[in-house]
Protein backbone atom coordinates (compact mmCIF):
# COMPACT_ATOMS: atom_id res chain seq x y z
CA UNK A 1 0.00 0.00 0.00
CA UNK A 2 0.77 3.32 -0.64
CA UNK A 3 0.95 4.05 2.83
CA UNK A 4 2.94 6.74 5.82
CA UNK A 5 5.43 3.90 6.59
CA UNK A 6 7.12 4.03 2.93
CA UNK A 7 9.18 7.21 3.82
CA UNK A 8 11.85 6.81 1.48
CA UNK A 9 13.41 9.90 -0.04
CA UNK A 10 10.43 12.16 1.84
CA UNK A 11 11.11 15.50 2.58
CA UNK A 12 10.03 17.30 5.82
CA UNK A 13 11.17 15.04 8.52
CA UNK A 14 13.85 17.67 9.72
CA UNK A 15 17.15 16.57 11.79
CA UNK A 16 18.07 13.18 13.05
CA UNK A 17 17.90 13.74 16.86
CA UNK A 18 19.85 11.15 19.06
CA UNK A 19 18.67 10.64 22.25
CA UNK A 20 21.43 11.14 25.38
CA UNK A 21 21.44 7.48 27.29
CA UNK A 22 18.79 5.83 25.31
CA UNK A 23 17.81 2.89 27.39
CA UNK A 24 16.59 -0.32 25.64
CA UNK A 25 12.96 0.13 26.63
CA UNK A 26 11.91 3.35 28.11
CA UNK A 27 9.41 2.35 30.42
CA UNK A 28 8.35 -1.19 31.55
CA UNK A 29 5.16 -1.39 29.06
CA UNK A 30 7.50 -1.33 26.00
CA UNK A 31 9.72 -4.47 27.13
CA UNK A 32 6.46 -6.58 27.90
CA UNK A 33 4.64 -5.45 24.75
CA UNK A 34 7.66 -6.32 22.64
CA UNK A 35 8.46 -9.30 24.46
CA UNK A 36 4.40 -9.74 23.99
CA UNK A 37 4.10 -9.15 20.66
CA UNK A 38 7.44 -11.76 19.91
CA UNK A 39 5.67 -14.70 22.12
CA UNK A 40 2.62 -14.29 20.05
CA UNK A 41 4.45 -14.39 16.68
CA UNK A 42 6.17 -17.39 17.82
CA UNK A 43 2.85 -19.47 18.79
CA UNK A 44 1.84 -18.72 15.63
CA UNK A 45 -0.89 -15.98 16.11
CA UNK A 46 -0.79 -14.49 12.86
CA UNK A 47 2.72 -13.77 11.42
CA UNK A 48 5.45 -10.96 11.29
CA UNK A 49 4.04 -10.11 7.90
CA UNK A 50 0.80 -9.49 9.20
CA UNK A 51 2.19 -7.51 12.25
CA UNK A 52 3.56 -4.96 9.61
CA UNK A 53 0.74 -4.57 7.59
CA UNK A 54 -1.06 -4.05 10.61
CA UNK A 55 1.24 -1.29 11.59
CA UNK A 56 0.80 0.05 8.14
CA UNK A 57 -2.69 0.10 8.34
CA UNK A 58 -3.08 2.84 11.07
CA UNK A 59 -4.12 6.15 9.73
CA UNK A 60 -1.42 8.21 8.66
CA UNK A 61 -1.87 10.84 11.28
CA UNK A 62 -2.08 7.92 13.54
CA UNK A 63 1.50 6.33 12.31
CA UNK A 64 3.27 10.03 12.80
CA UNK A 65 1.80 11.02 16.45
CA UNK A 66 2.01 7.36 17.96
CA UNK A 67 5.39 6.46 19.48
CA UNK A 68 7.64 3.28 17.94
CA UNK A 69 5.73 1.07 20.49
CA UNK A 70 2.50 2.87 20.30
CA UNK A 71 2.18 1.58 17.20
CA UNK A 72 3.15 -1.74 17.88
CA UNK A 73 -0.11 -2.14 20.42
CA UNK A 74 -1.97 -0.36 18.07
CA UNK A 75 -1.10 -3.54 15.50
CA UNK A 76 -0.93 -6.31 18.45
CA UNK A 77 -4.76 -5.55 19.22
CA UNK A 78 -5.63 -5.36 15.09
CA UNK A 79 -3.74 -8.55 14.46
CA UNK A 80 -5.60 -10.39 17.84
CA UNK A 81 -8.83 -8.97 16.97
CA UNK A 82 -8.48 -10.30 13.21
CA UNK A 83 -6.98 -13.27 14.22
CA UNK A 84 -9.98 -14.14 16.65
CA UNK A 85 -7.58 -14.45 19.60
CA UNK A 86 -8.58 -11.18 21.68
CA UNK A 87 -11.66 -9.14 20.67
CA UNK A 88 -11.22 -5.36 21.25
CA UNK A 89 -14.39 -5.38 23.19
CA UNK A 90 -12.86 -8.18 26.08
CA UNK A 91 -9.69 -5.92 25.79
CA UNK A 92 -12.18 -2.89 26.78
CA UNK A 93 -13.67 -4.51 29.82
CA UNK A 94 -10.60 -5.50 30.87
CA UNK A 95 -9.17 -2.16 30.86
CA UNK A 96 -11.84 -0.97 33.07
CA UNK A 97 -11.61 -3.79 35.62
CA UNK A 98 -14.67 -5.46 34.14
CA UNK A 99 -15.99 -8.44 32.75
CA UNK A 100 -15.01 -12.00 33.10
CA UNK A 101 -11.84 -14.02 33.25
CA UNK A 102 -10.90 -15.26 30.28
CA UNK A 103 -11.65 -19.12 29.36
CA UNK A 104 -8.36 -20.95 27.89
CA UNK A 105 -7.93 -20.88 24.00
CA UNK A 106 -7.17 -23.53 21.35
CA UNK A 107 -3.18 -24.66 22.21
CA UNK A 108 -1.61 -22.79 19.35
CA UNK A 109 0.44 -24.10 17.20
CA UNK A 110 4.04 -22.62 16.92
CA UNK A 111 5.82 -21.40 14.27
CA UNK A 112 9.81 -20.82 13.88
CA UNK A 113 9.15 -17.53 12.05
CA UNK A 114 12.06 -18.60 9.91
CA UNK A 115 11.19 -17.16 5.89
CA UNK A 116 13.41 -19.57 3.91
CA UNK A 117 11.90 -21.44 1.21
CA UNK A 118 12.79 -24.70 -1.07
CA UNK A 119 11.79 -23.39 -4.53
CA UNK A 120 12.00 -25.89 -7.54
CA UNK A 121 12.50 -23.32 -10.14
CA UNK A 122 15.69 -21.65 -10.79
CA UNK A 123 16.32 -18.08 -10.26
CA UNK A 124 14.85 -16.02 -12.54
CA UNK A 125 17.72 -13.27 -12.57
CA UNK A 126 21.58 -13.55 -12.69
CA UNK A 127 24.68 -11.21 -11.26
CA UNK A 128 25.36 -8.76 -13.52
CA UNK A 129 22.16 -8.47 -15.17
CA UNK A 130 20.18 -5.20 -15.52
CA UNK A 131 16.31 -5.27 -14.21
CA UNK A 132 13.62 -2.96 -13.83
CA UNK A 133 11.95 -2.70 -10.70
CA UNK A 134 8.03 -2.49 -11.90
CA UNK A 135 5.93 0.06 -11.79
CA UNK A 136 3.51 -1.55 -8.48
CA UNK A 137 0.62 0.13 -6.19
CA UNK A 138 -0.91 -3.19 -4.87
CA UNK A 139 -3.37 -1.54 -1.49
CA UNK A 140 -2.28 -4.53 0.35
CA UNK A 141 1.35 -5.22 2.02
CA UNK A 142 4.71 -4.97 0.16
CA UNK A 143 8.04 -4.87 0.07
CA UNK A 144 8.97 -2.97 -2.94
CA UNK A 145 9.63 0.98 -1.88
CA UNK A 146 7.88 3.52 -3.96
CA UNK A 147 11.18 5.02 -4.52
CA UNK A 148 12.53 2.15 -6.07
CA UNK A 149 9.51 1.37 -8.38
CA UNK A 150 9.84 1.99 -12.34
CA UNK A 151 13.69 2.69 -11.67
CA UNK A 152 16.40 0.96 -13.35
CA UNK A 153 19.15 -1.21 -11.48
CA UNK A 154 21.31 -4.42 -11.68
CA UNK A 155 21.28 -7.55 -9.89
CA UNK A 156 24.60 -7.67 -7.32
CA UNK A 157 23.67 -10.89 -5.27
CA UNK A 158 21.16 -13.41 -5.70
CA UNK A 159 19.17 -14.43 -2.40
CA UNK A 160 17.90 -17.88 -1.48
CA UNK A 161 13.51 -17.78 -1.95
CA UNK A 162 11.71 -16.73 0.61
CA UNK A 163 7.83 -16.20 2.41
CA UNK A 164 6.67 -13.34 -0.10
CA UNK A 165 5.38 -10.57 2.65
CA UNK A 166 2.95 -9.68 -0.15
CA UNK A 167 0.52 -12.62 -0.06
CA UNK A 168 1.66 -13.61 3.21
CA UNK A 169 0.26 -10.61 4.91
CA UNK A 170 -3.32 -11.35 4.11
CA UNK A 171 -3.99 -15.19 4.33
CA UNK A 172 -3.31 -15.44 0.46
CA UNK A 173 -0.34 -18.07 0.93
CA UNK A 174 3.51 -18.17 1.72
CA UNK A 175 3.97 -18.35 -2.74
CA UNK A 176 8.19 -18.25 -1.95
CA UNK A 177 10.45 -16.84 -4.21
CA UNK A 178 13.84 -15.57 -4.85
CA UNK A 179 15.04 -12.25 -3.55
CA UNK A 180 18.09 -10.07 -4.98
CA UNK A 181 20.31 -7.80 -4.16
CA UNK A 182 19.77 -4.93 -6.36
CA UNK A 183 22.35 -2.15 -6.73
CA UNK A 184 20.38 1.41 -8.08
CA UNK A 185 22.35 4.70 -8.72
CA UNK A 186 21.69 7.58 -6.77
CA UNK A 187 20.72 9.87 -9.79
CA UNK A 188 18.43 6.83 -11.34
CA UNK A 189 16.01 7.65 -7.92
CA UNK A 190 16.88 10.83 -7.18
CA UNK A 191 17.30 12.54 -10.62
CA UNK A 192 19.86 15.75 -10.83
CA UNK A 193 19.14 16.60 -7.45
CA UNK A 194 21.45 12.94 -6.12
CA UNK A 195 24.55 13.30 -4.29
CA UNK A 196 27.21 11.97 -6.06
CA UNK A 197 29.38 9.12 -5.15
CA UNK A 198 26.25 7.44 -3.59
CA UNK A 199 24.46 4.44 -4.57
CA UNK A 200 21.45 2.10 -3.02
CA UNK A 201 21.13 -1.61 -2.47
CA UNK A 202 17.22 -2.97 -1.66
CA UNK A 203 16.35 -6.32 -1.41
CA UNK A 204 13.67 -7.20 -3.96
CA UNK A 205 11.74 -9.88 -4.49
CA UNK A 206 11.21 -11.96 -8.11
CA UNK A 207 8.25 -10.52 -9.03
CA UNK A 208 8.92 -6.98 -8.23
CA UNK A 209 11.63 -7.16 -11.37
CA UNK A 210 11.50 -7.40 -14.78
CA UNK A 211 14.36 -7.71 -17.20
CA UNK A 212 15.43 -4.93 -19.13
CA UNK A 213 14.85 -5.06 -22.71
CA UNK A 214 17.77 -3.95 -25.16
CA UNK A 215 15.77 -1.15 -26.38
CA UNK A 216 14.21 -0.21 -23.01
CA UNK B 1 -1.09 15.31 37.66
CA UNK B 2 -4.79 14.26 38.80
CA UNK B 3 -5.63 10.53 38.05
CA UNK B 4 -7.62 11.79 34.46
CA UNK B 5 -4.51 13.07 33.52
CA UNK B 6 -3.17 10.35 31.36
CA UNK B 7 -0.46 11.07 29.05
CA UNK B 8 -0.61 8.55 26.19
CA UNK B 9 2.45 6.57 27.69
CA UNK B 10 -0.18 6.02 31.09
CA UNK B 11 -3.13 5.10 28.30
CA UNK B 12 -0.29 2.46 26.38
CA UNK B 13 0.75 1.15 30.19
CA UNK B 14 -3.03 0.29 31.17
CA UNK B 15 -3.89 -1.19 27.87
CA UNK B 16 -0.67 -3.41 27.18
CA UNK B 17 -1.34 -4.73 30.45
CA UNK B 18 -5.24 -5.63 29.79
CA UNK B 19 -4.09 -7.32 26.83
CA UNK B 20 -1.37 -9.24 28.80
CA UNK B 21 -3.65 -10.16 31.27
CA UNK B 22 -6.22 -11.58 28.80
CA UNK B 23 -3.41 -13.68 26.81
CA UNK B 24 -2.10 -15.23 30.19
CA UNK B 25 -5.37 -16.27 31.05
CA UNK B 26 -5.92 -17.92 27.36
CA UNK B 27 -2.61 -19.86 28.30
CA UNK B 28 -1.13 -18.15 24.84
CA UNK B 29 1.80 -16.21 27.06
CA UNK B 30 3.41 -17.11 30.07
CA UNK B 31 4.61 -14.53 32.42
CA UNK B 32 8.05 -15.48 33.23
CA UNK B 33 8.62 -15.98 29.56
CA UNK B 34 8.00 -11.97 28.62
CA UNK B 35 10.08 -11.43 32.02
CA UNK B 36 12.84 -13.18 30.02
CA UNK B 37 12.28 -11.65 26.61
CA UNK B 38 12.39 -8.48 28.50
CA UNK B 39 15.89 -9.48 30.21
CA UNK B 40 17.45 -10.91 27.37
CA UNK B 41 17.33 -7.99 25.50
CA UNK B 42 17.83 -5.68 28.09
CA UNK B 43 21.19 -7.47 28.96
CA UNK B 44 22.14 -10.21 27.03
CA UNK B 45 21.78 -9.25 23.18
CA UNK B 46 23.09 -5.96 22.36
CA UNK B 47 26.03 -4.24 20.35
CA UNK B 48 28.80 -6.02 22.24
CA UNK B 49 28.12 -9.18 20.48
CA UNK B 50 28.78 -7.58 17.22
CA UNK B 51 31.82 -5.42 18.51
CA UNK B 52 32.71 -9.02 19.28
CA UNK B 53 32.30 -10.04 15.70
CA UNK B 54 33.59 -7.49 14.38
CA UNK B 55 37.45 -7.35 16.89
CA UNK B 56 37.52 -11.10 15.46
CA UNK B 57 36.77 -10.06 12.26
CA UNK B 58 39.84 -7.73 12.91
CA UNK B 59 42.62 -10.25 13.86
CA UNK B 60 41.38 -13.45 12.04
CA UNK B 61 41.78 -13.21 8.06
CA UNK B 62 40.46 -16.82 7.58
CA UNK B 63 37.50 -15.41 10.02
CA UNK B 64 37.26 -12.40 8.11
CA UNK B 65 37.03 -13.84 4.97
CA UNK B 66 34.23 -16.61 6.44
CA UNK B 67 31.95 -13.52 8.03
CA UNK B 68 31.93 -11.86 4.55
CA UNK B 69 31.12 -15.29 2.63
CA UNK B 70 28.21 -15.79 5.15
CA UNK B 71 27.65 -13.50 7.71
CA UNK B 72 24.82 -15.78 9.72
CA UNK B 73 27.32 -18.85 9.74
CA UNK B 74 30.31 -16.89 10.76
CA UNK B 75 28.44 -15.39 13.29
CA UNK B 76 26.79 -18.45 14.94
CA UNK B 77 30.44 -19.23 15.24
CA UNK B 78 30.40 -16.75 18.37
CA UNK B 79 27.28 -18.07 19.66
CA UNK B 80 25.06 -15.27 18.21
CA UNK B 81 21.81 -15.96 16.25
CA UNK B 82 18.00 -16.04 16.44
CA UNK B 83 15.04 -13.53 15.61
CA UNK B 84 16.41 -11.20 12.88
CA UNK B 85 19.62 -12.68 12.67
CA UNK B 86 18.50 -15.49 10.65
CA UNK B 87 20.32 -13.97 7.35
CA UNK B 88 22.66 -11.59 8.34
CA UNK B 89 25.21 -9.94 5.63
CA UNK B 90 28.34 -8.22 6.61
CA UNK B 91 29.35 -5.29 4.38
CA UNK B 92 32.87 -4.39 4.54
CA UNK B 93 33.97 -0.55 4.60
CA UNK B 94 37.25 0.34 2.96
CA UNK B 95 39.09 3.39 2.02
CA UNK B 96 37.52 3.89 -1.20
CA UNK B 97 33.90 2.26 -0.03
CA UNK B 98 31.55 3.24 2.80
CA UNK B 99 28.33 1.71 4.09
CA UNK B 100 25.10 2.44 5.90
CA UNK B 101 22.25 0.61 7.04
CA UNK B 102 18.52 1.63 7.13
CA UNK B 103 14.80 -0.10 6.83
CA UNK B 104 13.09 2.47 4.94
CA UNK B 105 9.81 0.74 5.53
CA UNK B 106 9.99 -0.41 9.35
CA UNK B 107 12.68 -0.91 11.73
CA UNK B 108 14.80 -4.03 10.33
CA UNK B 109 17.88 -4.63 12.05
CA UNK B 110 20.33 -7.18 13.06
CA UNK B 111 19.04 -8.22 16.65
CA UNK B 112 20.93 -10.78 17.69
CA UNK B 113 24.54 -8.60 16.73
CA UNK B 114 23.05 -5.14 17.67
CA UNK B 115 20.42 -5.46 19.71
CA UNK B 116 17.24 -3.60 19.26
CA UNK B 117 17.73 0.03 17.44
CA UNK B 118 17.53 3.01 18.91
CA UNK B 119 14.89 5.61 18.65
CA UNK B 120 17.04 7.34 15.72
CA UNK B 121 17.13 4.37 13.44
CA UNK B 122 13.15 4.09 13.67
CA UNK B 123 12.69 7.91 13.02
CA UNK B 124 10.92 9.04 9.50
CA UNK B 125 13.74 11.31 9.96
CA UNK B 126 16.46 9.10 9.31
CA UNK B 127 14.62 6.45 7.41
CA UNK B 128 13.03 9.42 4.94
CA UNK B 129 16.75 11.42 4.39
CA UNK B 130 19.54 9.03 4.64
CA UNK B 131 18.40 6.92 1.39
CA UNK B 132 18.17 10.06 -0.71
CA UNK B 133 21.02 12.82 1.20
CA UNK B 134 23.31 9.82 3.11
CA UNK B 135 26.67 12.33 3.07
CA UNK B 136 25.18 15.12 3.86
CA UNK B 137 22.77 12.96 6.98
CA UNK B 138 26.16 11.25 7.80
CA UNK B 139 28.01 14.24 8.29
CA UNK B 140 25.24 15.85 10.36
CA UNK B 141 26.01 12.99 12.15
CA UNK B 142 29.36 13.68 12.94
CA UNK B 143 30.70 11.64 10.41
CA UNK B 144 32.00 13.60 7.59
CA UNK B 145 33.07 11.66 4.31
CA UNK B 146 36.09 12.88 1.70
CA UNK B 147 33.95 12.95 -1.56
CA UNK B 148 36.14 10.27 -3.06
CA UNK B 149 34.60 7.63 -0.53
CA UNK B 150 31.46 5.84 -1.92
CA UNK B 151 28.75 5.50 -0.16
CA UNK B 152 26.31 2.70 -0.19
CA UNK B 153 23.33 2.71 1.45
CA UNK B 154 21.49 -0.86 2.10
CA UNK B 155 17.67 -1.08 2.89
CA UNK B 156 16.54 -3.65 4.55
CA UNK B 157 14.05 -4.54 2.27
CA UNK B 158 13.63 -8.29 2.61
CA UNK B 159 14.82 -11.02 4.96
CA UNK B 160 18.31 -9.79 4.70
CA UNK B 161 20.04 -8.01 7.74
CA UNK B 162 22.88 -5.92 7.80
CA UNK B 163 25.97 -5.32 9.83
CA UNK B 164 28.59 -2.93 8.52
CA UNK B 165 32.15 -4.52 9.29
CA UNK B 166 34.24 -0.59 10.01
CA UNK B 167 37.88 -0.57 9.45
CA UNK B 168 40.15 -1.39 12.29
CA UNK B 169 41.27 1.99 13.78
CA UNK B 170 44.75 3.44 13.09
CA UNK B 171 47.19 2.65 16.43
CA UNK B 172 45.52 -0.59 17.54
CA UNK B 173 48.41 -2.71 15.76
CA UNK B 174 49.30 -4.66 19.24
CA UNK B 175 45.62 -4.97 21.02
CA UNK B 176 44.20 -8.27 21.88
CA UNK B 177 40.32 -8.92 20.62
CA UNK B 178 38.72 -7.75 23.99
CA UNK B 179 40.33 -4.17 23.84
CA UNK B 180 39.75 -3.86 19.86
CA UNK B 181 35.76 -4.90 21.09
CA UNK B 182 36.03 -2.38 23.42
CA UNK B 183 36.34 0.46 20.56
CA UNK B 184 33.89 -1.04 18.26
CA UNK B 185 30.32 1.25 18.55
CA UNK B 186 26.89 0.31 17.58
CA UNK B 187 26.64 3.28 15.27
CA UNK B 188 30.02 2.18 13.96
CA UNK B 189 28.01 -1.09 12.83
CA UNK B 190 25.30 0.55 11.26
CA UNK B 191 27.36 2.62 9.23
CA UNK B 192 26.44 6.38 10.97
CA UNK B 193 29.81 6.56 13.17
CA UNK B 194 33.59 5.08 12.94
CA UNK B 195 35.07 2.94 15.96
CA UNK B 196 36.94 4.87 18.45
CA UNK B 197 40.06 5.38 19.48
CA UNK B 198 41.93 2.75 22.64
CA UNK B 199 42.27 6.23 24.16
CA UNK B 200 38.39 6.92 23.67
CA UNK B 201 37.59 3.84 24.43
CA UNK B 202 38.72 3.80 27.80
CA UNK B 203 35.61 7.05 28.65
CA UNK B 204 32.76 5.37 25.89
CA UNK B 205 30.44 7.50 25.74
CA UNK B 206 27.11 5.06 25.46
CA UNK B 207 25.23 6.47 22.90
CA UNK B 208 27.15 5.35 20.18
Amino acid sequence: MNGIHDVGGMHGFGAVRKEADEPVFHTRWEGRLFALVNLCLGVGIGNIDRFRHAIERLSPASYLTESYYGRWLAALETLLEEEGVVRRSETDARERGEGPPAAMAPAPSPTSGAARRRVDTPPRFAVGQPVRARNLNPPGHTRLPRYARGKCGVIVRVHPAWVFPDTNAQGRGENPQYAYGVRFGAEELWGPEAEPGTAMHLDLFESYLEPVSDEG
Amino acid sequence: MSEYDHGPSDRHALRAEALESLLREKGLVQPEMIDAVVRQYEQDIGPMNGAQVVARAWTDPAYKQRLLHDGTEAIAELGFGGPQGEHIVVVENTSAVHNVVVCTLCSCYPWPVLGLPPSWYKSPAYRSRVVREPRAVLAEMGLALKPEVEIRVWDSSSEVRYLVLPQRPAGTEGLGEAELAACVTRDSMIGVGQPMSPSAAEHPDPDV
